[in-house]
């Protein structure tokens, strides 16, 4: 139930990868030996890259149906022992969202790459969006806590692949890596080290595996074949597993319990970057391909004597609430701007105590560095 | 030798949740039989099941791993558990809504890949859990929640379907001919492949009192009347055989 220090799965060194290639890279390395996946635009790439790679690392690949049945197929193999994934873009995301609840509810890990795109609907299947965000928050229905993260770079589709295999075994939760089809159509160099650290899961078969005596909430994991008379349910269910679907008590400590486990830990869940921040008067809040062009943007208009600073996170749920807070009452503004219609804008809105501005755009293009010099320049 | 299949339940379950009259612990029954029978390890066997009456057969019942799914889901799911641990058994336990209807999309495709899987489909012609409503398998003119004056599409011949879409053993069977149905039960648990059994199951609760049959008694002598061998019905004209079930071995790829 810890961490430990393995030897990378490819040689240390640099790599000149696609993001999507990256990502089923660093996939690999963390230990995912299960995937399950229906191929759609601009995510296939993982998918494709998975089936070459698992034969030559012992993983299990199999096309499925459609993405409902991949991710069910997750689950199981999950519950099965595997390290297991899927890689989908928005339609198929959509598609997944009842089984992300049943995954919530029964404490299963998993990792689900979500290579967003311009929606809604079948939208702009080539072009680049980040509209998801709201939809890996709230997808499924009834009340759980996604973790979710969003990567800038070739070398994050690497980094963070890993770390959301990390966080799905320590939490025993769904987690999605919100990348965008900017970064996974990207190629650029990155860096694999010789070491990684990785979670492997907690198995102890005296105790409950849907039981809440640990610290953190978080039970141990057996898996099928390994004790006998597991029991897994998507119904409510006591600490053994047992179907409570009448007793309210149990339920709603069931529901507390899946959540604390996220929230009360999400401290040491959300990664941030900063720039700037200490003379900040702006500060730019952004994530994913956004982010290059914010960076960009802020070391331009710093020259022109503009205090601008930025805040990129890493982690978008749990939201990086204190973070905001703490920004909102030094800085005059925030600007939040993002390829969709404001929805991480209205998350710091509710934390910030600031003039939150923002910057909107939807036509299947990055927002380029320009952009954002002009927004900024508005600011100031 | 009902006791001795005691060891296949779980000790902390006291009573099944059927309604009285329900076919479903008759096949409960047949399938512990037989399982008992094959000396199967309950140990490495994974029971799947979906959503619904049928879906309760083994959870929480069986003293074995069981994974309790989405309504429609329960082929995708046990997918990911054989292709990561083909040692496991796996068997499949729902209903008919569930496997063929929400579900049929998963059931064609498992047949296709022809994993093995034993999937046991106990098919009460209606959904029973959300009361009654017309299922995928209603014969023409039932009555249900949702078919008030009569179904008017067509049910699937669910062996047909299977068969033609690839899988290995495909049986039909009513939980009113036991002895066949277990030897069918049999034989699918021992067969490396994608292997389907049908079972005819009353549910006098919402089928019988919307059709005419007022009580199980009645709802078990028209599923002895109608269901026939195959060989008794190739002897049938076509209008005899309107209102009949065909039951028997409808493919064995072992010949």
């Amino acid at each position: 139930m810890a961490y430990k220090e393995i030897d990378s799965v490819l040689s240390p060194g640099n790599y000149y990868f696609s993001g999507n290639t990256a990502a089923a890279e660093g996939a690999i390395a963390a230990g995912c030996r299960y995937y399950a996946g229906y191929p759609i635009t601009p995510s296939s790439e993982i998918m494709e890259r998975i089936s070459i790679r698992f034969p030559e690392v012992n993983g299990a690949f199999i096309q499925m149906e459609d993405e409902i049945a991949s991710i069910c197929s997750v689950i199981g193999a999950s519950w099965a022992g595997a390290k297991a994934m899927t890689a989908t873009s928005g339609p198929g995301f959509s598609l997944m969202q009842e089984a992300i609840g049943y995954a919530a509810l029964t404490e299963t890990p998993m990792v689900i790459m979500d290579v967003q795109r311009a929606g809604p609907g079948t939208g702009q299947a080539t072009r680049v969006g980040s509209g998801d965000l709201m939809q890996a928050k709230w997808g499924s229905h009834g009340d759980y806590q996604p973790i979710a993260l969003s990567p800038w770079s070739v070398q994050e589709m690497y980094d963070l692949s890993i770390e959301a295999f990390n966080l799905a075994e320590q939490y025993r939760t769904p987690v999605f890596l919100m990348a965008d089809e900017a970064i996974g159509h990207l190629m650029e160099r990155m860096d694999v080290k010789p070491g990684l650290r990785i979670y492997g899961r907690f198995k102890q078969a005296d105790l409950p595996p849907f039981g809440m005596d640990q610290d953190d909430g978080v039970p141990p994991m057996p898996a099928f074949g390994e004790v006998q008379r597991l029991l897994v349910t998507g119904s409510t269910h006591n600490e053994w597993g047992i179907r409570k679907t009448d007793d309210g008590s149990i339920h709603a400590k069931l529901v507390e319990r899946i959540n604390n486990k996220v929230f009360n830990n999400r401290e040491k869940i959300i990664l941030t970057e900063e720039l700037y921040l200490d003379d900040a008067e702006v500060v730019v809040v952004a994530y994913g391909f956004t982010a290059r062009s914010a960076v960009f943007a802020i070391d331009q208009i710093r020259e022109e004597g503009c205090r601008a600073g930025l805040l990129r996170l890493k982690t978008i749920w749990p939201f990086a609430d204190h973070y905001i807070e703490k920004i909102g009452r030094s800085a005059r503004c925030i600007f939040v701007p993002e390829m969709n219609r404001g929805q991480i804008k209205g998350e710091v809105m509710k934390y910030a105590g600031c003039e939150v501005a923002s910057y909107n755009q939807t036509d299947g293009e990055i927002i380029h560095p320009e952009t954002i010099i002009q927004e900024l320049r508005r600011l100031f | 030798m009902a006791r001795d299949l005691e060891q296949y339940l779980r000790p902390e379950v006291k009573s099944t949740p059927f309604c009285p009259g329900c076919g479903h612990g008759i096949l409960m029954n047949l399938l512990l039989r037989a399982v008992d029978d094959l000396k199967i390890d309950m140990k490495n066997t994974v029971f799947v099941s979906g959503i619904g009456c049928a879906a309760w057969i083994p959870s929480p019942n069986f003293n074995a791993d069981t994974l309790h799914t989405l309504h429609g889901r329960a082929l995708a799911f046990a997918t990911g558990v054989k292709v990561f641990n083909p040692k496991l058994n796996v068997m499949v336990v729902s209903g008919d809504g569930d496997l063929t209807s929400i579900g049929g999309n998963h059931l064609i495709h498992a047949a296709r890949r022809n994993l093995d899987i034993t999937v046991i489909c106990a098919n009460n012609m209606i959904y029973g859990m959300t009361g009654g409503q017309a299922a995928s398998t209603s014969p023409l003119g039932a009555l249900t929640a949702t078919t008030a004056r009569g179904n008017i599409y067509r049910p699937f011949d669910l062996c047909e379907l299977v068969k033609g879409a690839g899988a290995a053993y495909v049986a039909r069977y009513s939980v009113t001919q036991p002895v066949a149905l277990m030897e069918a039960l049999k034989e699918a648990f021992s067969i490396e492949a994608f292997s389907f059994v049908e079972v005819l199951s009353p549910c006098p609760t919402q089928f019988g009192r919307r059709n005419s049959y007022d009580s199980a008694v009645d709802m078990i002598k028209m599923l002895q009347g109608n269901c026939i061998s195959r060989e008794e019905a190739a002897l049938l004209s076509g209008e005899e055989l309107k209102d009949k079930i065909i039951t028997g071995v409808f493919w064995n790829e072992k010949g």
